[in-house]
């Protein structure tokens, strides 16, 4: 059984239940009186690219729509910018709790694989993880690619100039594409790393089972 | 004035507005003694400044003239206007309260004939309008004001205009060396009446309140429609004096909220259906209105109401608190937000934004003495630490008129329980 169809076994019915317990901030969700203050100081143009405002997704969680809510991109659409939180009349915690979800989404496999914020998130991770230093030449060519090869060179080439005048000002160092700059010690971040995995692990499966 | 006898067997009511007046008069018509403390020169308090009651839409002028007829009537209530209570010293059934009152210029052999207003020249803001209008520096507060003397405004001593006014007068009522005085008052029993105020729209940050001129509040729309305001009763805008016809009213500015006031202030909803009435009334062929809500909080018997509203194709409710107030190039405020019923953004210009503002209690940063017991909104809490000193009205809760009168006629009979031990202990 993954991990997915055994919470849904569990939460059978209590989509909002759910997330209280297995969200961060999850525990907010319910304090929503749907005024749309949030969604209405939102600066992210929803109509187009979000399909869900927050507090219809805080909606969606109380009428259950699991499906709908964990695959949806919304969440991922957040830029953080705290307008929400600031005005919010209840002072839930909007923000943290879009994040929360969108983790959540991407921890049982259902957010969207292909959705940019999601890609670019675990691309920077695995980037700045691997040598405990950003490879900015690394991670922005990861990103070019992520639709495909020729989509790619298309980008690349859209970008020329930017580049250029970034080695140019010696921001950019095109050798970095090889082996690129490391921290003192590499081995120590990564244990360091596999010790917080294995704590978050636990947690979280604890969680899950509890 | 100041040879008020007043006794352990007093009850001293501060404020004189609906709240104040009904504990007072209550009390009074138990043949209890009562000294009246207001503010203002003239009684009523906010009832007096809005242009027609809920539900029934009858004007506010018709209730206080009973409560006038009351007071009028009965020799047992000392009223004193322009006074303030400073401090309150002692305990149950023996308290002494510091009252300071400031001078009015005029005596009480005023007729109100009006003559010293004509004479004078300086204008001031006009409080009973919201400052929308200015009046001249000897005025009456109102024109059903009680008492029914003329004030002369404290900028106008000292200079010619006050001299005018003097002379104006026929009757030797313009003294204008009256001083600022300080006494102290004997109470066995305090109710405190002082009521509310409307709650800063400014600190609404994205409603611009302040900065657009077209964006007004609730209470400065009554003093709109009421023919005595400051526009004989026509809905203008403030920007342009154009008739304001397509108009939009957001609710719980600055209640329900943490950032603002915490508490729902419970008469805002039926303040705006009934302003709907206001806009219907003045423009009947195309007067619009637009309610934009969080949920309608029409309480218990006012559910009627709302749906007499509902029904008017002239109202339309949107169901979503608005996020932000812009300004288009016409001076047209725009409201901004995303429609809950749909989650749809809207981008709405209206000619006039008036902000349904929430409850403040106006106890709140006065010095009552230390031990008052006060909820998280400010509102006096009914409290056995708070001895004998009652809260009454909106100074005890978000209310409206129907039912700050119950409270005040409550605190009236705790205040009476007080003062008969008093006088029981005494005989």
């Amino acid at each position: 059984m993954s991990a997915n169809t055994a919470v849904a076994e569990k939460y059978r019915n209590n989509f909002l239940k759910e997330i209280e317990e297995q969200v961060e901030m999850g525990d907010w969700v319910k304090m929503c009186m749907q005024c749309g203050v949030c969604s209405g100081s939102c600066p992210t143009n929803f109509q187009s690219a979000w399909e869900h405002p927050p507090q219809e997704l805080f909606m969606m969680i109380r009428a259950g729509k699991r499906e709908e809510v964990l695959t949806s991109s919304s969440m991922w659409n957040c830029t953080s910018c705290y307008n929400c939180i600031v005005r919010c009349p209840r002072k839930l915690p909007i923000t943290h709790i879009m994040h929360g979800i969108a983790e959540y989404a991407h921890r049982l496999g259902m957010a969207p694989k292909m959705q940019p914020t999601r890609f670019f998130s675990g691309l920077f991770w695995k980037n700045c993880t691997n040598t405990g230093r950003v490879n900015e030449l690394k991670l922005s060519m990861g990103l070019y690619f992520k639709d495909g090869f020729v989509q790619g060179i298309k980008n690349g080439m859209a970008m020329q100039a930017v580049a250029l005048g970034l080695v140019k000002a010696k921001r950019l160092n095109v050798m970095e594409l090889f082996s690129g700059h490391k921290c003192k010690d590499q081995k120590g971040i990564q244990a360091m790393l596999k010790k917080a995995y294995e704590i978050e692990r636990s947690r979280k499966a604890a969680k899950m089972a509890g | 004035m100041t040879e008020h006898v007043a006794t352990n067997e007093t009850i001293l009511v501060v404020g004189g507005g609906i709240s104040g007046m009904t504990a007072a008069l209550e009390a009074a018509e138990t043949g209890k003694n009562v000294v009246l403390v207001e503010k203002n020169p003239a009684l009523g308090g906010r009832t007096s400044q809005l242009y027609r009651y809920f539900p029934k839409l009858c004007h506010p002028t018709c209730g206080l003239e009973i409560n006038l007829r009351r007071l009028k009537g009965n020799p047992r209530v000392r009223l004193l206007t322009l006074a303030e209570v400073t401090g309150i010293e002692g305990d149950t059934g023996n308290y002494t309260a510091t009252i300071k009152i400031h001078p009015r210029y005029v005596n009480e052999n005023c007729t109100a004939c009006g003559e010293c207003e004509r004479a004078v020249e300086m204008m001031v803001d006009d409080p009973f309008n919201y400052n929308l209008s200015q009046h001249k520096a000897a005025y009456l507060p109102n024109a059903m004001a009680y008492p029914q003397r003329y004030v002369l405004d404290p900028a106008i001593i000292g200079t010619a205009d006050a001299d005018r006014a003097k002379t104006a007068c026929k009757y030797g009522a313009v003294d204008l060396d009256m001083q600022e005085e300080t006494i102290q008052v004997k109470a066995g029993a305090v109710v405190w009446a002082t009521g509310w105020q409307p709650y800063d729209a400014a600190k609404i940050q994205p409603y611009g309140y302040g900065r657009f001129k077209n964006v007004i509040t609730s209470v400065e729309f009554e003093r709109l429609a009421d023919l005595q305001g400051p526009t004989g009763g026509r809905i203008l805008r403030p920007s342009d004096g154009k008739e304001a016809k397509n108009i939009a009213f957001i609710q719980c500015a600055g209640s329900r909220d943490e950032n603002h006031l915490r508490h729902c202030s419970r008469i805002c909803c039926m303040a705006s259906l009934k302003q709907t009435h206001y806009v219907r009334e003045k423009y009947p062929e195309d007067g619009k209105s637009t309610i934009y809500y969080i949920d309608i909080r029409a309480i218990d018997r006012f559910e009627d109401f709302y749906q007499k509203v509902q029904a008017d194709p002239s109202v339309s409710f949107i169901k979503s608190k608005v996020a932000k107030i812009t300004e288009d190039e016409h001076g047209n405020p725009v409201c901004h937000g995303v429609d809950t019923e749909g989650y749809k953004r809207y981008t709405t210009p209206h000619d006039l934004v008036v902000l349904a503002v929430g409850m403040e209690p106006s106890v709140k940063g006065i010095n009552i003495p230390g031990h008052i017991v006060a909820d998280s909104s400010g509102f006096i809490e009914a409290d056995p630490a708070n001895g004998a000193v009652f809260g009454a009205g909106c100074a005890s809760n978000a209310l409206d008129v129907n039912r700050a009168v119950q409270s005040a006629t409550a605190a009236a009979l705790r205040a009476i329980q007080v003062v008969n031990k008093v006088a029981k202990a005494e005989a």
